[in-house]
């Protein structure tokens, strides 16, 4: 047990981290069947963007001062690059979803010289605390615990608000839904409201782990949490917070094993897996359904 | 009112509407019928806002519609059951009800509302938690209906609620709809079943590929013998 235990805290809380990205993939799929690319820019312009606030300001202003403005930089990306396009044919979308992904990543490398910065050490929650005999931070104890308070508000606010009925009923039928009076354009800025923000909060988790900040630093976690995304069935909240979790976990293991080199590969490998054995994930609809 | 002048639509080079021009004056049951593909739905979709009109003008109490948003028309007192019952599935059929009355903040006359569903269509009632997508079609189309009327619309606009309906179904949804507009709704009904749809109608539009072709009294129409011929399934001797 003390030998697995360093490594399944470790997994439960990367986890988590990507669990709080992947909401943010498989959201916007539910609304706007659309794989937001720049989602995992989003993520890393989050890193920066602390990196900068910390140096200045104390960790209560700087971690509400960060997600906010990495929820506004989500909604924006939304207006220029998606908005325009509702009506236009998917692949042009995607195409902007890309474009977006390399516009952020080549902002930050212009901003930073591609200099990797140091990433702040958060009081508190960078703290070394000890568990069952391991050391560990107490980022790792408090993610797991955070991601789940997270979801359960957040599947809560979709069950019983107005603007989550609105959600649910535009990510079923876009055009009844408007005929009810929903203003999809409000739904999809909520829709980019929330990822954007549980991204900025797993950003924060995620890089006091890591010691710098690098324009591409994101792009890794940013893609396993689509993969997440994609094994729990694109769309789903449940299953892309449990396709976090499991990634998390089984990635720790095999790290744990040493065999640290193919923790990537484990993840792509499940990817195809999944496309090629159920398309549509552990949760997902069926394709059929969406008329 | 509803008064709707020399209205035109097309899908990038089909023009499906060419010139309408109608009335639907306040209190009346006003049915559209028409072939497949005649451009029935497409005309309530552009009142609705879900198309953009070309060029005419569709004016509702005086206010111009054309270039409204869709809320904003669903706002000023119109409501929609759209082709194919397109009810929210994976919703009970309660939100669904909701959903309808999503533009509405009077909770006490929302449940009001909700409460005179249910009596139009008991079967409802009794399917309060179940989710839509498991209703039978006939009760989905109830469920349709139903929900267009939770937004206490001025005027309600049905396009084929008796579509794939037993027949006996049908003479229900008919009664609700004449039982409907008894208390002050005005219908804008679309149909295939013409014969119903006339013996129901105070007033009656046939619509051929586009252009207002007739017009005239449901009693009228169902005599006429060009109508008699076309739609109705009889033939002249
Ligand atoms: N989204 C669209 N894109 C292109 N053409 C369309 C579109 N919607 C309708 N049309 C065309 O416009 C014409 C009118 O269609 P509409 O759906 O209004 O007919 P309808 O009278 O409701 O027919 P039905 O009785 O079969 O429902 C048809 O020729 C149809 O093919
Ligand atoms: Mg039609």
């Amino acid at each position: 047990m003390s030998r697995i235990l360093p490594y399944l805290l470790s997994g439960i809380s990367v986890g988590g981290q990507y669990a709080l990205i992947s909401i943010g993939y498989t959201m916007v799929y539910g609304i706007l069947r659309l794989i937001n690319f720049a989602h995992g820019d989003i993520f890393t312009v989050a890193g920066l963007l602390m990196v900068y606030a910390a140096a200045t300001m104390p960790l209560y202003i700087s971690a509400p001062l960060v997600i906010i403005l990495t929820i506004i930089l989500g909604v924006l990306v939304e207006k220029v690059a998606y908005k325009p396009l509702r009506t236009a044919p998917r692949m042009s979308v995607m195409i902007s979803a890309i474009g977006m992904s390399y516009l952020l990543q080549n902002t930050m490398w212009y901003l930073t010289g591609g200099l990797a910065k140091k990433y702040p050490t958060l009081p508190w929650i960078s703290d070394k605390i000890n568990v069952g005999g391991t050391t560990t931070s107490r980022v790792t104890l408090i993610t797991p615990f955070l991601t789940v308070i997270l979801v359960i508000f957040l599947v809560m606010l979709i069950k019983k608000t107005k603007i989550g009925m609105a959600m649910r009923a535009a990510s079923r039928d876009f055009e009844t839904a408007q005929l009810m009076g929903v203003k999809v354009d409000s739904v999809v800025s909520f829709t980019f409201i929330v990822g954007s923000g549980l991204a900025a909060v797993g950003s924060m988790l995620y890089f006091t782990n890591y010691a710098t900040v690098t324009p591409v630093v994101g792009a890794m976690p940013g893609l396993k949490a689509f993969v997440a995304a994609v094994f729990g069935g694109i769309g789903s909240i449940p299953g892309a917070v449990i396709g976090g979790f499991i990634i998390g976990i089984c990635e720790s293991f095999i790290k744990g094993a040493s065999w640290t080199t193919f923790s990537d590969a484990f993840t792509f490998g499940l990817l195809i897996v999944i496309l090629g054995v159920k398309p549509t994930g552990l949760f997902g609809e069926s394709l059929t359904e969406k008329v | 009112m509803l008064k709707i002048e020399n209205l035109h639509v097309s899908y990038g080079g089909i023009r499906a509407l060419r010139g309408i021009s109608l009335e639907v004056p306040d209190g009346k049951i006003v049915t559209l019928i028409g072939a497949n593909g005649a451009g029935k739905s497409t005309m309530l979709r552009t009142i609705s806002g879900l198309v953009k009109a070309e060029s005419g003008s569709i004016k509702w109490n005086d206010k111009e519609l054309v270039g409204l948003s869709i809320d904003k028309v669903i706002a000023s007192g119109i409501a929609m059951a759209p082709e194919g019952r397109r009810v929210f599935s994976d919703m009970t059929v309660l939100e669904n009800l909701r959903m309808g009355a999503y533009l509405r903040n009077d909770k006490d006359g929302i449940e009001k509302d909700i409460q005179r569903v249910y009596e139009l269509f008991p079967r409802l009632k009794e399917r309060n938690w179940q989710l839509a997508g498991t209703l039978s079609g006939g009760e989905q189309q109830m469920l349709a209906v139903g929900r267009a009327l939770t937004s206490r619309p001025q005027l309600i606009m049905l396009d084929e609620p008796s579509l794939g309906l037993a027949p006996l179904v049908v003479q229900d949804i008919f009664a609700i709809i004449r039982e409907i507009n008894k208390t002050g709704t005005t219908v804008l009904l679309i149909e295939q079943n013409a014969n119903m749809a006339l013996k129901t109608a105070d007033l009656a539009y046939v619509l051929e590929t586009g252009n207002i072709t007739m017009s005239g009294t449901g009693a009228e129409l169902l005599v006429n013998e060009k109508v008699k011929e076309a739609y109705l399934g009889k033939h002249k001797n």
